[in-house]
Protein backbone atom coordinates (compact mmCIF):
# COMPACT_ATOMS: atom_id res chain seq x y z
CA UNK A 1 0.00 0.00 0.00
CA UNK A 2 1.10 3.18 -0.90
CA UNK A 3 1.97 5.73 2.52
CA UNK A 4 1.90 9.13 3.28
CA UNK A 5 5.79 10.52 3.70
CA UNK A 6 6.74 12.94 6.51
CA UNK A 7 9.74 14.91 5.17
CA UNK A 8 11.91 17.34 7.66
CA UNK A 9 13.20 19.92 6.38
CA UNK A 10 16.67 21.82 7.28
CA UNK A 11 17.77 25.32 6.06
CA UNK A 12 21.71 25.07 5.40
CA UNK A 13 23.92 27.66 5.16
CA UNK A 14 27.50 27.63 3.96
CA UNK A 15 27.34 24.31 4.67
CA UNK A 16 25.76 24.05 8.27
CA UNK A 17 22.10 23.54 9.61
CA UNK A 18 20.76 26.98 10.42
CA UNK A 19 20.32 27.16 14.22
CA UNK A 20 21.41 24.15 14.90
CA UNK A 21 18.91 20.54 15.32
CA UNK A 22 18.58 20.11 19.17
CA UNK A 23 16.28 17.18 18.80
CA UNK A 24 19.03 14.84 19.97
CA UNK A 25 22.59 14.05 21.36
CA UNK A 26 24.32 15.39 18.04
CA UNK A 27 27.88 15.60 18.86
CA UNK A 28 27.92 18.41 16.12
CA UNK A 29 24.09 20.02 15.85
CA UNK A 30 25.13 21.79 12.99
CA UNK A 31 25.96 19.33 10.92
CA UNK A 32 23.51 18.54 8.02
CA UNK A 33 25.07 14.88 7.69
CA UNK A 34 24.67 13.96 11.01
CA UNK A 35 21.31 15.33 11.47
CA UNK A 36 20.23 13.69 8.32
CA UNK A 37 21.61 10.47 9.87
CA UNK A 38 19.60 10.86 12.63
CA UNK A 39 16.15 11.51 11.07
CA UNK A 40 16.64 8.46 8.96
CA UNK A 41 17.53 6.40 12.40
CA UNK A 42 14.06 8.33 13.24
CA UNK A 43 11.92 7.26 9.87
CA UNK A 44 11.67 9.88 7.94
CA UNK A 45 10.34 9.41 4.61
CA UNK A 46 12.39 12.06 2.49
CA UNK A 47 14.71 14.63 3.67
CA UNK A 48 14.57 18.14 2.13
CA UNK A 49 18.01 20.40 2.65
CA UNK A 50 17.02 24.44 1.72
CA UNK A 51 20.76 26.05 0.74
CA UNK A 52 20.52 29.20 1.89
CA UNK A 53 23.89 30.14 1.86
CA UNK A 54 24.02 33.90 0.49
CA UNK A 55 27.33 34.58 -0.81
CA UNK A 56 28.34 32.81 -4.44
CA UNK A 57 31.77 31.75 -3.43
CA UNK A 58 30.27 29.04 -0.49
CA UNK A 59 27.76 27.74 -2.85
CA UNK A 60 30.01 24.86 -3.27
CA UNK A 61 29.34 23.77 0.04
CA UNK A 62 25.63 22.04 -0.60
CA UNK A 63 27.55 19.89 -3.30
CA UNK A 64 29.58 18.48 -0.39
CA UNK A 65 26.84 18.20 1.96
CA UNK A 66 24.94 16.37 -0.35
CA UNK A 67 27.67 13.93 -1.47
CA UNK A 68 28.46 13.21 2.36
CA UNK A 69 24.45 12.67 3.10
CA UNK A 70 24.66 10.41 0.11
CA UNK A 71 27.41 8.08 1.68
CA UNK A 72 25.88 7.82 4.84
CA UNK A 73 21.96 7.62 4.47
CA UNK A 74 19.77 5.61 1.94
CA UNK A 75 17.16 7.50 2.28
CA UNK A 76 15.59 9.90 -0.63
CA UNK A 77 17.02 13.33 -0.36
CA UNK A 78 15.65 16.94 -1.82
CA UNK A 79 17.77 19.84 -2.19
CA UNK A 80 16.66 23.19 -3.09
CA UNK A 81 17.84 26.79 -2.52
CA UNK A 82 19.65 28.88 -5.67
CA UNK A 83 18.90 26.54 -8.17
CA UNK A 84 19.09 28.00 -11.59
CA UNK A 85 20.55 26.60 -14.12
CA UNK A 86 20.31 22.77 -15.86
CA UNK A 87 24.08 22.29 -14.37
CA UNK A 88 23.16 22.98 -10.82
CA UNK A 89 20.64 20.39 -10.82
CA UNK A 90 23.13 17.94 -12.92
CA UNK A 91 25.77 18.90 -10.15
CA UNK A 92 23.08 18.13 -7.33
CA UNK A 93 21.95 14.68 -8.80
CA UNK A 94 25.56 13.84 -9.26
CA UNK A 95 25.98 14.00 -5.46
CA UNK A 96 23.31 12.08 -4.35
CA UNK A 97 20.28 14.25 -4.72
CA UNK A 98 17.45 12.57 -6.00
CA UNK A 99 14.62 15.62 -6.43
CA UNK A 100 15.91 19.68 -6.98
CA UNK A 101 13.26 21.88 -6.07
CA UNK A 102 13.08 24.96 -8.32
CA UNK A 103 11.68 28.04 -6.74
CA UNK A 104 12.63 31.81 -8.10
CA UNK A 105 14.72 30.30 -11.38
CA UNK A 106 11.01 29.15 -11.93
CA UNK A 107 8.74 32.03 -11.63
CA UNK A 108 11.45 34.41 -13.60
CA UNK A 109 11.78 31.87 -16.86
CA UNK A 110 8.81 29.49 -16.67
CA UNK A 111 10.93 27.20 -19.59
CA UNK A 112 13.68 26.15 -17.10
CA UNK A 113 11.23 23.76 -16.06
CA UNK A 114 11.03 22.34 -19.44
CA UNK A 115 14.12 22.25 -20.05
CA UNK A 116 15.22 20.26 -16.60
CA UNK A 117 12.09 17.88 -16.61
CA UNK A 118 13.08 16.78 -19.98
CA UNK A 119 16.52 16.39 -18.99
CA UNK A 120 16.29 15.18 -16.32
CA UNK A 121 12.29 13.44 -16.16
CA UNK A 122 9.45 15.24 -14.66
CA UNK A 123 9.86 12.87 -11.12
CA UNK A 124 12.56 14.86 -10.28
CA UNK A 125 11.71 18.35 -10.34
CA UNK A 126 10.09 20.19 -7.51
CA UNK A 127 8.89 23.20 -8.33
CA UNK A 128 8.47 25.33 -4.51
CA UNK A 129 5.68 27.64 -4.48
CA UNK A 130 5.54 30.44 -1.37
CA UNK A 131 2.59 31.77 -1.54
CA UNK A 132 0.62 34.60 0.33
CA UNK A 133 -3.35 35.02 0.92
CA UNK A 134 -4.12 38.58 -0.80
CA UNK A 135 -7.99 38.58 -1.11
CA UNK A 136 -9.62 40.72 1.52
CA UNK A 137 -12.13 39.19 3.98
CA UNK A 138 -15.56 38.51 2.85
CA UNK A 139 -13.46 37.82 -1.18
CA UNK A 140 -13.34 35.04 -2.76
CA UNK A 141 -10.21 33.74 -1.52
CA UNK A 142 -7.04 34.29 -3.69
CA UNK A 143 -3.31 33.64 -3.14
CA UNK A 144 -0.45 34.89 -5.15
CA UNK A 145 3.11 34.14 -5.35
CA UNK A 146 6.27 35.75 -3.38
CA UNK A 147 9.84 35.09 -3.68
CA UNK A 148 12.77 36.08 -1.65
CA UNK A 149 11.16 35.00 1.36
CA UNK A 150 8.31 36.53 0.89
CA UNK A 151 9.30 39.77 0.57
CA UNK A 152 8.55 40.15 -3.23
CA UNK A 153 5.06 39.64 -5.21
CA UNK A 154 5.08 38.90 -8.32
CA UNK A 155 1.14 39.14 -8.86
CA UNK A 156 0.89 35.14 -10.16
CA UNK A 157 -2.18 33.63 -9.01
CA UNK A 158 -1.07 30.33 -6.84
CA UNK A 159 -3.26 27.91 -8.35
CA UNK A 160 -2.68 29.04 -12.26
CA UNK A 161 0.82 29.10 -11.23
CA UNK A 162 0.97 25.63 -9.94
CA UNK A 163 -1.06 24.61 -12.85
CA UNK A 164 0.93 26.19 -15.50
CA UNK A 165 4.35 24.65 -14.03
CA UNK A 166 2.70 20.75 -13.78
CA UNK A 167 2.26 21.62 -17.42
CA UNK A 168 5.43 22.22 -18.11
CA UNK A 169 6.46 18.85 -16.33
CA UNK A 170 7.23 19.74 -12.37
CA UNK A 171 6.62 16.40 -10.92
CA UNK A 172 5.45 17.84 -7.56
CA UNK A 173 4.24 21.00 -5.77
CA UNK A 174 6.12 22.12 -2.13
CA UNK A 175 3.29 24.20 -1.31
CA UNK A 176 4.63 26.70 1.50
CA UNK A 177 2.10 29.33 3.16
CA UNK A 178 4.03 32.83 4.00
CA UNK A 179 1.37 33.50 5.83
CA UNK A 180 1.83 30.62 8.13
CA UNK A 181 5.55 29.95 8.06
CA UNK A 182 6.55 30.19 11.46
CA UNK A 183 3.40 30.31 13.32
CA UNK A 184 3.09 27.43 14.50
CA UNK A 185 -0.80 27.77 13.88
CA UNK A 186 -1.32 24.77 10.98
CA UNK A 187 -0.99 25.10 7.09
CA UNK A 188 -2.95 27.09 5.12
CA UNK A 189 -5.93 24.27 4.49
CA UNK A 190 -7.70 26.79 1.85
CA UNK A 191 -4.65 27.03 -0.01
CA UNK A 192 -3.35 23.33 0.32
CA UNK A 193 -6.42 22.02 -1.09
CA UNK A 194 -7.10 24.70 -3.40
CA UNK A 195 -3.83 23.69 -5.38
CA UNK A 196 -3.84 20.02 -4.79
CA UNK A 197 -6.98 19.66 -6.29
CA UNK A 198 -6.43 21.43 -9.44
CA UNK A 199 -3.24 19.55 -10.24
CA UNK A 200 -2.48 15.91 -11.24
CA UNK A 201 0.95 15.42 -9.51
CA UNK A 202 1.95 15.28 -5.46
CA UNK A 203 1.46 18.44 -2.93
CA UNK A 204 3.91 18.92 -0.34
CA UNK A 205 1.98 20.76 2.18
CA UNK A 206 4.62 23.31 4.01
CA UNK A 207 4.31 26.37 6.67
CA UNK A 208 2.89 26.37 10.13
CA UNK A 209 3.31 23.17 11.58
CA UNK A 210 2.82 22.79 15.33
CA UNK A 211 1.29 20.11 16.40
CA UNK A 212 0.69 16.32 15.22
CA UNK A 213 -2.87 16.71 14.20
CA UNK A 214 -2.03 19.67 11.66
CA UNK A 215 0.04 16.96 9.61
CA UNK A 216 -3.09 14.73 9.42
CA UNK A 217 -5.12 17.55 8.50
CA UNK A 218 -2.59 18.79 5.88
CA UNK A 219 -3.30 15.10 4.57
CA UNK A 220 -6.78 14.96 4.73
CA UNK A 221 -8.06 18.23 4.83
CA UNK A 222 -6.00 19.44 2.46
CA UNK A 223 -5.33 16.61 0.19
CA UNK A 224 -1.93 16.87 0.36
CA UNK A 225 0.38 13.77 -0.41
CA UNK A 226 2.94 14.65 1.85
CA UNK A 227 3.95 16.49 4.91
CA UNK A 228 6.93 19.05 5.73
CA UNK A 229 8.12 20.09 8.79
CA UNK A 230 11.68 21.72 10.25
CA UNK A 231 10.93 23.61 13.72
CA UNK A 232 8.80 20.35 15.50
CA UNK A 233 11.32 17.80 14.89
CA UNK A 234 14.49 20.11 15.11
CA UNK A 235 13.36 21.48 18.56
CA UNK A 236 12.65 18.14 19.53
CA UNK A 237 9.09 18.84 20.47
CA UNK A 238 8.19 15.91 18.56
CA UNK A 239 10.29 12.84 16.55
CA UNK A 240 10.07 12.36 13.42
CA UNK A 241 8.24 8.27 14.73
CA UNK A 242 6.22 10.09 16.98
CA UNK A 243 4.68 12.05 14.19
CA UNK A 244 4.35 8.86 11.75
CA UNK A 245 2.82 6.77 14.88
CA UNK A 246 0.04 9.54 15.58
CA UNK A 247 -1.23 9.91 11.57
CA UNK A 248 -1.63 5.79 11.74
CA UNK A 249 -3.46 6.20 14.62
CA UNK A 250 -5.87 8.99 12.92
CA UNK A 251 -6.10 6.47 10.02
CA UNK A 252 -3.58 7.64 7.72
CA UNK A 253 -1.27 4.90 5.95
CA UNK A 254 2.03 5.46 7.29
CA UNK A 255 5.17 3.73 6.48
CA UNK A 256 6.02 2.04 10.19
CA UNK A 257 8.98 -0.22 8.98
CA UNK A 258 11.75 -0.81 12.23
CA UNK B 1 34.61 -10.66 -7.42
CA UNK B 2 33.64 -7.41 -8.80
CA UNK B 3 30.42 -5.42 -9.38
CA UNK B 4 30.36 -3.09 -12.26
CA UNK B 5 28.23 -0.21 -11.87
CA UNK B 6 28.22 1.37 -15.29
CA UNK B 7 29.27 5.15 -15.18
CA UNK B 8 27.19 6.66 -18.26
CA UNK B 9 26.39 10.08 -16.35
CA UNK B 10 23.22 9.12 -14.67
CA UNK B 11 22.52 11.21 -11.81
CA UNK B 12 22.35 8.09 -8.95
CA UNK B 13 25.23 6.51 -10.01
CA UNK B 14 27.33 7.97 -6.75
CA UNK B 15 24.42 6.73 -4.14
CA UNK B 16 24.13 3.37 -6.13
CA UNK B 17 27.91 2.77 -5.75
CA UNK B 18 27.76 3.81 -2.21
CA UNK B 19 24.77 1.73 -1.52
CA UNK B 20 26.33 -1.92 -3.07
CA UNK B 21 29.69 -0.81 -1.00
CA UNK B 22 27.58 -0.76 2.15
CA UNK B 23 25.32 -4.12 1.60
CA UNK B 24 28.56 -5.79 0.44
CA UNK B 25 30.13 -4.44 3.95
CA UNK B 26 27.29 -5.42 5.63
CA UNK B 27 26.99 -8.74 4.46
CA UNK B 28 30.27 -9.91 4.76
CA UNK B 29 31.32 -10.17 1.13
CA UNK B 30 34.49 -9.45 -0.16
CA UNK B 31 33.10 -7.59 -3.49
CA UNK B 32 35.02 -4.40 -5.31
CA UNK B 33 32.67 -2.27 -6.26
CA UNK B 34 33.75 -0.40 -9.24
CA UNK B 35 32.53 2.67 -11.27
CA UNK B 36 33.51 2.54 -15.02
CA UNK B 37 32.52 3.70 -18.17
CA UNK B 38 35.41 1.34 -20.03
CA UNK B 39 33.79 -1.72 -22.11
CA UNK B 40 36.43 -3.49 -21.21
CA UNK B 41 35.94 -3.28 -17.14
CA UNK B 42 32.82 -4.12 -17.98
CA UNK B 43 33.50 -7.05 -19.73
CA UNK B 44 35.79 -8.98 -17.34
CA UNK B 45 33.27 -7.79 -14.23
CA UNK B 46 31.23 -10.95 -12.72
CA UNK B 47 28.33 -8.81 -12.07
CA UNK B 48 27.41 -5.69 -14.05
CA UNK B 49 24.39 -2.98 -12.52
CA UNK B 50 23.12 -0.12 -15.18
CA UNK B 51 21.72 2.61 -12.57
CA UNK B 52 19.34 5.34 -14.00
CA UNK B 53 17.07 8.13 -13.13
CA UNK B 54 15.80 10.81 -15.62
CA UNK B 55 14.29 10.78 -18.63
CA UNK B 56 14.57 7.43 -20.93
CA UNK B 57 15.79 9.28 -23.81
CA UNK B 58 17.81 11.30 -22.07
CA UNK B 59 19.38 7.90 -20.43
CA UNK B 60 19.69 5.94 -23.78
CA UNK B 61 21.67 8.74 -25.53
CA UNK B 62 24.10 8.98 -22.17
CA UNK B 63 24.80 5.16 -22.59
CA UNK B 64 25.14 5.27 -26.76
CA UNK B 65 27.58 7.98 -25.87
CA UNK B 66 29.98 5.39 -24.00
CA UNK B 67 31.50 4.34 -27.56
CA UNK B 68 31.38 0.16 -27.39
CA UNK B 69 29.24 0.08 -24.32
CA UNK B 70 26.21 -1.65 -25.37
CA UNK B 71 27.75 -3.94 -27.29
CA UNK B 72 29.60 -5.27 -24.56
CA UNK B 73 26.70 -5.15 -22.37
CA UNK B 74 25.10 -7.47 -24.87
CA UNK B 75 28.09 -9.85 -25.01
CA UNK B 76 28.45 -9.78 -20.91
CA UNK B 77 25.14 -10.11 -19.87
CA UNK B 78 23.43 -11.85 -23.11
CA UNK B 79 25.63 -14.07 -24.20
CA UNK B 80 27.94 -14.65 -21.65
CA UNK B 81 25.08 -14.45 -18.87
CA UNK B 82 26.68 -12.16 -16.00
CA UNK B 83 24.29 -11.16 -13.51
CA UNK B 84 22.98 -7.74 -14.33
CA UNK B 85 20.85 -5.13 -12.01
CA UNK B 86 18.98 -2.52 -14.09
CA UNK B 87 17.39 0.29 -11.79
CA UNK B 88 14.61 2.56 -12.36
CA UNK B 89 15.51 3.88 -15.92
CA UNK B 90 17.89 1.70 -16.24
CA UNK B 91 15.86 -1.54 -15.93
CA UNK B 92 13.56 0.18 -17.66
CA UNK B 93 16.25 0.50 -20.84
CA UNK B 94 16.05 -3.28 -20.32
CA UNK B 95 12.54 -3.14 -22.63
CA UNK B 96 12.08 -2.67 -26.21
CA UNK B 97 11.43 0.51 -26.33
CA UNK B 98 10.83 3.98 -24.41
CA UNK B 99 7.64 6.14 -24.98
CA UNK B 100 8.83 9.01 -22.22
CA UNK B 101 7.99 12.03 -24.15
CA UNK B 102 9.71 10.40 -27.78
CA UNK B 103 9.94 6.75 -28.63
CA UNK B 104 13.35 5.55 -27.91
CA UNK B 105 14.51 1.88 -28.67
CA UNK B 106 15.71 -0.06 -25.37
CA UNK B 107 18.22 -2.74 -24.91
CA UNK B 108 15.20 -5.21 -26.08
CA UNK B 109 15.83 -7.83 -23.24
CA UNK B 110 12.64 -7.57 -21.99
CA UNK B 111 9.57 -7.97 -24.48
CA UNK B 112 7.30 -5.29 -23.44
CA UNK B 113 7.09 -1.01 -23.63
CA UNK B 114 7.80 1.75 -20.91
CA UNK B 115 4.64 3.66 -20.95
CA UNK B 116 3.32 6.35 -18.99
CA UNK B 117 1.17 4.85 -15.54
CA UNK B 118 -2.67 5.28 -15.43
CA UNK B 119 -3.95 4.84 -12.07
CA UNK B 120 -7.24 3.20 -12.35
CA UNK B 121 -8.41 5.81 -9.53
CA UNK B 122 -7.86 9.39 -10.83
CA UNK B 123 -7.15 11.00 -7.74
CA UNK B 124 -3.84 8.98 -7.18
CA UNK B 125 -1.03 11.82 -8.68
CA UNK B 126 1.34 11.43 -11.10
CA UNK B 127 4.38 10.51 -10.51
CA UNK B 128 3.91 7.84 -8.22
CA UNK B 129 6.36 9.51 -5.43
CA UNK B 130 7.25 7.43 -2.40
CA UNK B 131 7.01 4.43 -0.04
CA UNK B 132 5.15 1.72 -1.38
CA UNK B 133 5.16 -2.61 -0.59
CA UNK B 134 5.63 -5.05 -2.69
CA UNK B 135 3.14 -7.96 -3.93
CA UNK B 136 5.43 -10.78 -5.43
CA UNK B 137 3.81 -12.87 -8.14
CA UNK B 138 6.60 -15.04 -7.88
CA UNK B 139 9.67 -15.93 -5.64
CA UNK B 140 13.08 -14.62 -6.56
CA UNK B 141 16.84 -14.58 -4.91
CA UNK B 142 16.39 -11.05 -4.73
CA UNK B 143 14.13 -11.31 -2.56
CA UNK B 144 15.03 -13.70 -0.20
CA UNK B 145 14.33 -13.22 3.09
CA UNK B 146 12.67 -9.19 2.97
CA UNK B 147 8.71 -9.09 3.98
CA UNK B 148 6.52 -8.77 1.48
CA UNK B 149 3.01 -8.27 0.86
CA UNK B 150 0.82 -5.37 2.88
CA UNK B 151 2.92 -5.87 6.39
CA UNK B 152 6.35 -5.96 4.89
CA UNK B 153 9.05 -3.56 4.28
CA UNK B 154 8.74 -0.63 1.74
CA UNK B 155 10.39 0.37 -1.50
CA UNK B 156 10.97 3.93 -2.78
CA UNK B 157 9.47 4.99 -5.36
CA UNK B 158 9.84 7.72 -7.88
CA UNK B 159 8.45 7.21 -11.90
CA UNK B 160 5.56 8.26 -14.27
CA UNK B 161 6.37 5.52 -16.72
CA UNK B 162 7.00 1.55 -15.80
CA UNK B 163 7.59 -1.42 -17.92
CA UNK B 164 4.80 -3.73 -19.00
CA UNK B 165 6.18 -6.56 -19.85
CA UNK B 166 4.73 -8.70 -23.11
CA UNK B 167 5.67 -11.60 -21.34
CA UNK B 168 3.62 -12.04 -17.60
CA UNK B 169 6.45 -14.33 -16.31
CA UNK B 170 8.60 -11.73 -16.23
CA UNK B 171 7.44 -9.71 -13.36
CA UNK B 172 8.66 -10.73 -10.65
CA UNK B 173 6.82 -8.07 -8.26
CA UNK B 174 3.97 -5.25 -8.48
CA UNK B 175 3.24 -2.05 -6.07
CA UNK B 176 -0.67 -1.52 -5.94
CA UNK B 177 -1.13 1.93 -7.09
CA UNK B 178 -4.84 2.62 -8.82
CA UNK B 179 -3.51 -0.77 -10.29
CA UNK B 180 -0.69 -3.23 -10.32
CA UNK B 181 2.70 -1.22 -11.02
CA UNK B 182 5.61 -2.85 -12.67
CA UNK B 183 8.13 -3.43 -9.95
CA UNK B 184 10.68 -6.03 -10.12
CA UNK B 185 11.00 -7.78 -13.74
CA UNK B 186 13.69 -10.76 -13.72
CA UNK B 187 14.25 -13.09 -16.54
CA UNK B 188 17.09 -15.45 -15.89
CA UNK B 189 20.48 -13.55 -15.45
CA UNK B 190 18.96 -10.61 -15.40
CA UNK B 191 16.67 -8.42 -12.85
CA UNK B 192 15.42 -5.06 -12.88
CA UNK B 193 13.70 -2.31 -10.01
CA UNK B 194 11.16 0.24 -10.75
CA UNK B 195 12.14 1.43 -7.18
CA UNK B 196 15.52 2.63 -6.07
CA UNK B 197 17.45 0.01 -3.88
CA UNK B 198 19.65 2.77 -2.84
CA UNK B 199 17.09 4.78 -1.30
CA UNK B 200 15.06 2.13 -0.18
CA UNK B 201 16.49 1.74 3.41
CA UNK B 202 16.66 -1.80 4.80
CA UNK B 203 14.96 -3.07 1.72
CA UNK B 204 17.24 -1.97 -0.20
CA UNK B 205 20.37 -3.15 1.05
CA UNK B 206 19.08 -6.68 1.98
CA UNK B 207 18.08 -6.87 -1.99
CA UNK B 208 21.69 -5.56 -3.25
CA UNK B 209 23.45 -7.77 -0.63
CA UNK B 210 20.80 -10.65 -2.29
CA UNK B 211 22.16 -9.59 -5.36
CA UNK B 212 25.77 -10.01 -4.98
CA UNK B 213 25.36 -13.53 -3.61
CA UNK B 214 23.09 -14.51 -6.57
CA UNK B 215 24.07 -17.26 -9.04
CA UNK B 216 21.74 -17.55 -11.21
Amino acid sequence: MFKVRVIPCLDVKDGRVVKGVKFLDLRDAGDPVEAAIAYDAAGADELCFLDITASHENRDTIYDVVTRTAEACFMPLTVGGGVRTVEDIRKLLNCGADKVSINTAAVTRRAFVKEAAEKFGDQCIVVAIDAKKVSKLGEKNRWEIFTHGGRNPTGLDAIEYAKEVVSLGAGEILLTSMDRDGTKSGFDIALTRAVADGITVPVIASGGVGSLDHLVDGIREGHATAVLAASIFHFGEYSVRQAKEHMAAAGLPMRLDP
Amino acid sequence: MTTAIVDYGSGNLHSAAKAFERAARDAGLNERVLVTNDPKAVAGADRVVLPGVGAFADCRRGLDAVAGMIEVLDETVIKRGRPFFGICVGMQLMAERGREYVVTQGLGWIKGEVDRITPSDPDLKIPHMGWNTLDTLRPHPLLNGIATGANGLHAYFVHSYQLGVADKGDLVATAEYGGPVTAIVGHDNIVGTQFHPEKSQRLGLALIANFLKWKP
